[in-house]
């Protein structure tokens, strides 16, 4: 009973609980750790999987599923968790990611314990920001979700861990002093009704007016601080270093589901509360988007470690997220919102994809592998899969995204920003599709280098295909990129039900 | 009489306990008398309960003899601060004054009697009383200090502490003086009526710095932080903790009663000195933290840091502030307290407190290393620990008092400040295990590093705490 009426609760309580659980079970009984993840996750997955269904199928709108008690009274704080269409779809996409990590995190066997509580703890906090209406609640879920990550690539990690653990750390938490400072001066500055004492209430902050300067210094900072998170140029550094050194399912969620977080807190928090703020800053937002799109997709291009060309096309792909959110309007938003459950599915399974090549091949340079298909053609399916959703080929979920982000960017903000009479927008538009060419070329480079050609009979003869618990994340997110390609009006109507409310003119 | 005594239960039971504990030592002369840190620690919890007791009776505040003790609620929690303190740390020690100490009751009496002096200072509404409670508490500490008889170390930080802290009672006294002769009287609330009826001279201006100062010596705040990380570093490890919490919070009780109660009315004057002392405090202590090898060292100046952070309170001049800073001080009390313990536990063992002895903790005790770094991180001021609550409201309280400079400077020291907390979370979690034996667990310290543990974490909901600081802060003031 508990569970139905209080689902997001349980949503984000039942990773958390997996890890107290976690902690006390015996150092030695390995299989009765992984099982305690995999069942809570589960049981996440299939609420998130229900209140989507509950979400179409009873036609609602707005804020749903809410849960609400005071915390401290005083300043206003409050607990407070409701989703809207938004918030569910990329609730969804964080079970999923998650589910399908816990079985790319079969093998784990050094410190299993220790690791599969950090990663649920992670995932809470994940959670925590999607489904989290009050901004203070929204923060410390985000510190939950970034903190655990030191340890996670500092212990588990491969290559200079160390280094890329305490950078990814300073990164993301220099990113959120901005963000503090930006929600604080929220708090301060909005001009509320009547009546309305202080809160940190995300609805009554999205619904109260703020004076314009104050929006484009807040819009500014805010910008900054999550987009440190969702790896906008040049301050992405972090993030190819951090994948690469990570962990099988702590890159998959990281690019999965952790970038998002900062894509997110843009639309909600920037874009939804300080809109004169946001329209005074598109350019900006836009014109980095596209340098991350172009730039992100050419360094790819030139990387001999096959996790590198992933985190370096997180970067490109994230760039189209950021470039769907510049251009504020519904399609362009509902595009880019799309492209974060896209992405996340897509990247998640070319981190668990090069987590097995390694696994197996016991490399990840490029240059040493060759026609693989042979040996492992289940591998080489998905990964192409997921390589034809990256470039958006028709038929995948990929190209459902980008053509919405395009469409929407090519008409967006066509009076103002005006370069010799061209307005900016449309030139963005151009410019992010030529950019895909670029992808096109290290997808194809990469499958035909790792896959395809001759191979080294001696060292690559004996290598296996995935095999029992290795499928799941193959089948389930290679399969959702050519369902969602196929059959995308349930997604894009759960996220365009909910687009309408941010977007007020 | 009987009716001030009766108000003053809390303090004559803490100096019961501290002859009682003397006397008892009489009674088993040698071998490990473990038993008498138990019961401090029990009296001591005891007193906590007696001074929560009082709670009801001060809602209003009560002065005595003529306003020489003011009781109110303010002084109720900072007393309740320095006896928990005094119970944890009495816990925190009992191996290792058993092992170390030749005098093992006159340790916790000191304890108790440096508790005493602190609490005076909690209360003073006189500009002697405060001399008093700050020379019982510090002639103590300085005793304390160097108990260690046997570790140089230990003799050195002594002697520094008692050179330099009582070059700081001198300026207090000669700030004391000057106040007193330019307004004929100690006696803060006739003070505070000179100031409103003929303004600030320079006498009072000059006299109250000196006083200023002598407390930011012992709060360990820059410019006045230099003798902090040797006297840290050199003093018994859960003396280090009892000095770097009670007495800090002792400090801030102090510069409280004197600016907010007689100099408020020139708050203008002095505000800029305490944004100062506060900026500085939060920028050199942060920034001479990194570069430390000693974990001692390195939370000594993460305490100079802390004092800085807690000065933004002092400086906003507000209710809200002054909730701000006592909310603050209670869980730095267990946060700071708990880590010096985790700190003696493994220093017995490794027999140095270098960060090198923490390598691979978390493999040889999961336990001790998850504790260390949930105090580590609420430190760090990582949410929902109760460190990040108080950092929030004192940043919260200087966002609403205009100083924005200082609680940005704030904002990013805290980010800094992290790296050097990382440090160590790194040595235990990242770094190889180097074939190093278990940390012996003392039981006792450990029961008392879990209870702080406990305390920071329950501070995640901190309402109930906000509350009391609130009630006392608006009385208060």
């Amino acid at each position: 009973m508990m569970a139905l009426s209080h689902p997001l609760t349980m949503i984000l309580l039942s990773p958390l609980v997996a890890a107290l659980v976690i902690m006390l079970v015996p150092r030695r009984s390995l299989l009765a750790v992984r099982l305690i993840a995999a069942v809570a996750t589960s049981a996440a997955l299939v609420l998130s999987v229900g209140l989507c269904y509950l979400y179409l199928s009873e036609g609602r709108r707005g804020l749903q599923f809410a849960d609400r008690a005071d915390w401290v009274v005083g300043p206003g704080i409050s607990y407070f968790v409701a989703a809207d269409g938004v918030s569910l779809s990329l609730v969804l996409l964080t079970a999923l990611v998650i589910f399908c990590g816990v079985f790319a995190s079969w093998t784990v066997v050094y410190r299993t314990k220790e690791f599969y509580c950090l990663l649920l703890l992670l995932v809470t906090g994940v959670f925590g920001v999607f489904i989290a209406q009050d901004l203070f609640f929204f923060f410390l879920f985000y510190e939950v979700a970034v903190l655990p990550m030191y340890l996670l690539i500092g212990i588990w990690g491969t290559g200079p861990k160390e280094y890329s653990a305490m950078k990814l750390t300073l990164y993301l938490l220099v990113g959120s002093a901005f963000m503090l400072v930006g929600i604080l001066g929220m708090y301060f500055a909005a001009i509320l009704p009547a009546g309305q004492g202080r809160t940190f209430d995300l609805t009554v902050l999205t619904k109260a007016s703020y004076a314009h300067n104050f929006q484009v210094i807040a819009f500014f900072l805010l910008y900054l601080g999550f987009g440190i998170l969702a790896g906008i140029w040049p301050l992405h550094t972090w993030s190819p270093d951090g994948h690469a050194s990570a962990p099988t399912a702590v890159s998959m969620l990281h690019a999965g589901v952790l970038m998002k977080l900062g894509a997110y807190g843009v639309l909600r928090v920037g874009f939804g509360c300080l809109p004169a703020g946001a329209q005074s800053w598109v350019w900006l937002v836009g014109a980095i988007a596209v340098i991350n799109i172009g730039y992100g997709a050419y360094v790819a291009m030139g990387q001999r470690d096959l996790k590198y060309v992933i985190a370096y096309s997180s970067v490109s792909h994230m760039g189209l997220v950021m470039l769907g959110l510049a251009a504020f309007n519904e399609v362009a938003m509902n595009g880019a919102v799309l492209q974060m459950f896209s992405h996340g599915i897509m990247t998640g399974l070319f981190f668990a994809l090069v987590g097995l090549v390694y696994e197996k091949s016991h490399t990840r340079d490029i240059e040493a592998m060759g026609g693989l298909a042979r040996r492992m053609p289940g591998i080489a399916l998905a990964f192409t899969i997921g390589g034809l959703a990256s470039f958006g080929l028709p038929g995948t979920s990929g190209f459902v995204a980008e053509l919405l982000v395009f469409l929407g960017t090519f008409r967006a903000h066509v009076h103002s920003y005006l370069i010799w009479g061209v307005p900016l927008f449309p030139i963005l538009a151009v410019g992010a599709v030529i950019a895909i060419v670029v992808t096109a070329t290290y997808v194809l480079r990469v499958l035909q280098r790792v896959f395809h050609g001759p191979m080294d009979e001696a060292k690559y003869g004996e290598v296996p295909d995935a095999h029992t618990t290795e499928w799941v994340t193959l089948v389930v997110l290679g399969g959702l990129l050519v369902v969602i390609g196929v059959y995308p009006s349930p997604l894009t109507n759960l996220i365009g039900s909910s687009l309408g409310p941010l977007l007020r003119p | 009489m009987a009716q001030a005594m009766r108000q003053l239960t809390p303090e004559l039971l803490t100096l019961g306990a501290a002859l009682l504990v003397i006397l008892l030592d009489l009674i088993q002369a040698r071998g490990n008398r473990k038993w008498l840190g138990w019961l401090s620690g029990a009296a001591a919890a005891l007193i906590v309960a007696a001074t929560a007791a009082k709670w009801g009776e001060l809602e209003r505040p009560v002065a005595l003899w003529g306003g020489v003790m003011v009781l109110d609620r303010l002084g109720l929690i900072f007393k309740a601060i320095f006896l928990l303190g005094v119970a944890v740390a009495a816990v925190g020690s009992v191996d290792f004054a058993s092992h170390r100490f030749r005098h093992v009751g006159e340790y916790y009496g000191l304890l108790f009697f440096s508790a005493l002096g602190m609490m005076l200072m909690a209360s003073a509404g006189d500009l002697l009383t405060l001399y008093l409670g700050l020379e019982l508490a510090t002639l103590s500490l300085y005793v304390l200090t160097s108990y260690a008889k046997a570790s140089p170390r230990s003799g050195e930080a002594g002697l520094k502490y008692v050179i330099l802290g009582a070059t700081a009672s001198a300026i207090y006294l000669y700030g004391a003086s000057l106040i007193y002769g330019s307004v004929g009287t100690t006696l803060f609330a006739a003070v505070a009526q000179r100031l409103s009826w003929e303004g600030f001279g320079p006498g009072l201006a000059v006299g109250g710095l000196f006083v200023l100062a002598a407390f930011a010596f012992k709060i360990a705040a820059v410019p006045f932080h230099m003798w902090a990380p040797d006297v840290y570093q050199g003093a018994p490890t859960p003396v280090t903790g009892f000095l770097s919490t009670a007495s800090k919070a002792a400090g801030f009780a102090a510069l409280m009663r004197v600016l907010l109660g007689p100099m408020l009315g020139a708050a203008s004057g002095w505000v800029v000195f305490v944004v100062a002392l506060s900026g500085l405090s939060m920028i050199v202590g942060n920034l001479l933290a990194l570069a430390q090898r000693d974990i001692k060292r390195m939370l000594a100046y993460s305490g100079v840091a802390q004092a800085g952070y807690a000065l933004v309170g002092l400086a906003a001049t507000s209710t809200l502030g002054t909730l701000a800073t006592v909310f603050f001080l209670f869980q730095y009390l267990f946060t700071n307290l708990g880590a010096f313990l985790v700190a003696t536990i493994v220093g017995s063992s490794a027999g140095d407190d270098q960060i090198t002895s923490y390598h691979g903790l978390s493999r040889r005790n999961p336990g001790l290393a998850l504790c260390l770094l949930l105090l580590l991180l609420s430190l760090g001021g990582i949410p929902p620990l109760a460190g990040f609550w108080g950092k929030l409201f004192l940043f919260w309280a200087g966002v609403r008092s205009g100083l924005y400079g200082l609680v940005l400077i704030g904002v990013l020291a805290s980010v800094l400040s992290l790296y050097y907390y990382l440090m160590v979370a790194r040595a235990m979690y990242i770094e190889p295990v180097a074939g190093r034996e278990p940390v012996r667990l003392q039981v006792p310290a450990m029961i008392a590093v879990v209870v702080c543990v406990l305390v920071v974490v329950g501070l995640i909901y901190p309402g109930w705490l906000i509350e009391l600081a609130h009630t006392a802060a608006v009385a208060f003031m």
